[in-house]
Parts: C-alpha cells; structure tokens; sequence
C-alpha cells in the first residue's frame, strides 16, 4: 500500500495487508498524532488495510504560540 | 471497531474515553464537548457578541464551525502574521471559510500594529519566535475584541495546547503563570475582554477529526516558526505518557484545574493598571506590547512604522 505522510509531503510503500495499528508502529508513529485518512474516511487502528489502499497519515500536532 | 453509540463500524478511537465512534457520533460527541465546556465556566450567553480568533488551522475554524452551528453571535479575527506563504495560505483559508459560512471576518496586520511582521520582530527581539508572536495576538485580540464592542475574546486552544502549557510551566515553576491558565479567564478590568477556550476538553486529534469530517478546508502545514519549539516538544512528550496511559493528559489538566488551581489562584495578587502609551492594560507602567514596538522601531532607526 502507498502511505501518504505530511510535513514534508512524502510516500512509502507498505507491503502485505496490514492492520493500521502495526503500519503507525513500523513507522513509528503514535496513534495519537495522526489522523489515519483512507479517501474521505477516517479508519480505525484495528482496520486491515490492502495492498492496492492508498492512506494518508495527517499530523494533528499544531504548536509555536500557543 | 464499532461505534459506541449505534453499533456501526467506527470512524475514531477514543482511548481517554475508552470508546469508539462512527462520524456522525463523533460529530456530536465533539458538539456535546463544545456544549459542556461553555455551559460549566459559564463562558458566554446567546445574545452576547462573540470574537472567534482564527489562524487557518483546524481548531480555530472547528471552533467557529461548532458555534456558528450553535447559533451563537459570532465574528471572526483573524491576525496576519506576516510570515511569507504560511500566513498567505492561512488568511485565504479563513476568507473561503468565513464566504461559504455568510460570517464576517475581521482582519488585522501585525505589521500595522507593532511596526513589523514576526519575521522581523524574531530578528529585532533575538527571542524565539513564538515569543513575540504569543505576545503580539493576545494584545490585538483584545483591542480589537474593545474596538468592535465584543463581549468576549474565544480561541481554539484545546487539550493538547492547555495540557503542553501547563507542564511547560510547571516544569519551570512558572508559580505567577499557572493561576492565568484556565478555561475561561474573566475581565478583571474594564479594557481587558473575557477570553475563553471552548475547545479545552477536547484534544488535538479530535479537533483534526471534526474538520476533517465536517470538510473544513485549514491549513496542515505548520507553521515555519513552530520547528522546534518548546511547546511541541512537551506535546510530543505528553503524547507518549498518553500512548502509555491514555488519559493522562486529560488527567494532568483536568486535575491542575480542580485542585490546585485555585490554591494558586489565591495566592496571586495581581494589581492591573492602564499602560501609559496605549491605555490597554499591563501590571508594569509600559506594557510589554509598547516595549516590543519601541524595540522593532529602535531596530528600525527610528523609522516609522511599516504600514
């Protein structure tokens, strides 16, 4: 599967069906700081993605003058 | 994964709350949030006028979004920054938010006020950036909020920004700091406007998920200034005692709130005055804003300021 990540905008290929919990820990990335995108849904961390999926991991995290 | 409330397949994991929820119950689960935190500090009332300062990004306009749903009286402000393309992009964000909602938009330019954009009051102060930013919008917001006869000041601090500040200062022992934050901040002075954080109940990634599923159009781009700051780093370190312990953050501010704010809030003696320059209000004689302009304008050569 193709994972889409932000700032900087740049693509991994994940191979197999994955579950996307174990894709943010390959990655490591904390659930918790990403919106996990797959077209115009959200899905959750137990959601088995395909190899022909396409996601976007959207950072949350906004910071500076807070 | 399935909805906690209608059984369909889940859109969100909710580990604080140990739920999960499908879109249009998360909606109102986020809405029901909004709801509490205004109805529990009382942060304001239909018929009162209500200033939303927006950046661009996904809490302020999330915010506005909820309250103008609610059906509130509401502007928005939003305060341009000056820092290249990033603050370009964020007003375009809001302009197209505030068309396709029928709301007014307010804008005011740092630049007009202080003499110079962030970029160059970062260079003249020699301090972080964020610094005179952080500065500069909780001024403005409240003159502005003064000029336009607001009755109160709401920004989209949520969660993660209130629980981040908090450690920040308690890990410096900020003891003057920590009676200040609070959800609702109320006007201890007839130039200082209550100010407010409806969001402050709900985290960072449950406001990315209500714009992202209500459609809002924000900014995902950081900041330039932001790489770095302390603020992200105690963020990043909160979110991995929550990985840990979900609920920790919530446990963290919520507990500050309940229990030792108010000793804190007891102790502080803050006699406020009116600033000798602008007439806003300061604890010292010259307020901090009329310093940094003067400090932005010595800078300058005594020019004027850049309008």
């Amino acid at each position: 599967m193709k994972v889409v990540l932000r700032n900087p905008r740049r693509e991994v290929e994940v191979a197999g069906n994955r579950r996307v919990k174990d894709v943010l820990r390959d990655l490591d990335i904390l659930p918790e700081t990403v919106l996990v995108i797959r077209g115009d849904d959200l899905v959750t961390p137990d959601h088995v993605l395909r190899e022909d999926d396409v996601i976007e991991l959207r950072p949350v995290m906004s910071g500076g003058a807070i | 994964m399935k909805c906690r409330k209608c059984g369909a397949a889940a859109a969100l994991e909710l580990r604080r709350h140990n739920a999960a929820f499908c879109a249009p119950d998360f909606l109102d689960f986020f809405r029901n949030q909004v709801r509490e935190a205004i109805r529990r500090h009382k942060m304001f009332a239909r018929g009162e006028r209500v200033l939303v300062a927006v950046s661009g990004g996904k809490d302020s306009l999330a915010l506005w979004d909820v309250l103008l749903d609610e059906g509130y009286d509401t502007t928005g402000l939003y305060l341009d920054l000056g820092i290249f393309d990033y603050s370009v992009e964020s007003k375009a964000k809001c302009e197209a938010f505030a068309a396709r909602r029928g709301a007014t938009l307010l804008v005011s330019r740092v630049a007009d006020e202080v003499g110079a954009p962030v970029p160059v009051i970062k260079q003249v102060t020699r301090r972080p950036p964020c610094s005179g930013c952080g500065l500069s919008k909780r001024y403005l917001m409240n003159r502005v909020a003064l000029d336009h006869g607001m009755d109160v000041v709401a920004t989209g601090h949520n969660l993660d920004d209130e629980a981040a500040t908090l450690f920040g200062s308690v890990m410096h022992w900020q003891t003057e700091a920590l009676p200040r934050q609070s959800p609702a901040l109320p006007s201890t002075h007839p130039k200082l406007v209550r100010r407010v954080k409806p969001l402050y109940r709900l985290s960072e990634r449950e406001a990315a998920a209500y714009a992202f599923l209500r459609r809002i159009d924000y900014i995902v781009e950081e900041c330039p200034f932001a790489h770095g700051a302390t603020s992200i780093a105690h963020k990043e370190i909160l979110n991995r005692m929550e990985e840990a312990s979900p609920g920790a953050k919530h446990n963290f501010l919520f507990g500050f709130l309940e229990k030792a704010r108010p000793v804190f809030e007891r102790a502080a003696g803050v006699v406020l005055q009116e600033c000798a320059r602008c007439g806003q209000v300061t604890t010292g004689t010259v307020c901090a804003f009329c310093k940094l302009a003067d400090q932005v304008k010595r800078a300058a050569g005594g020019a004027a300021p850049e309008r």
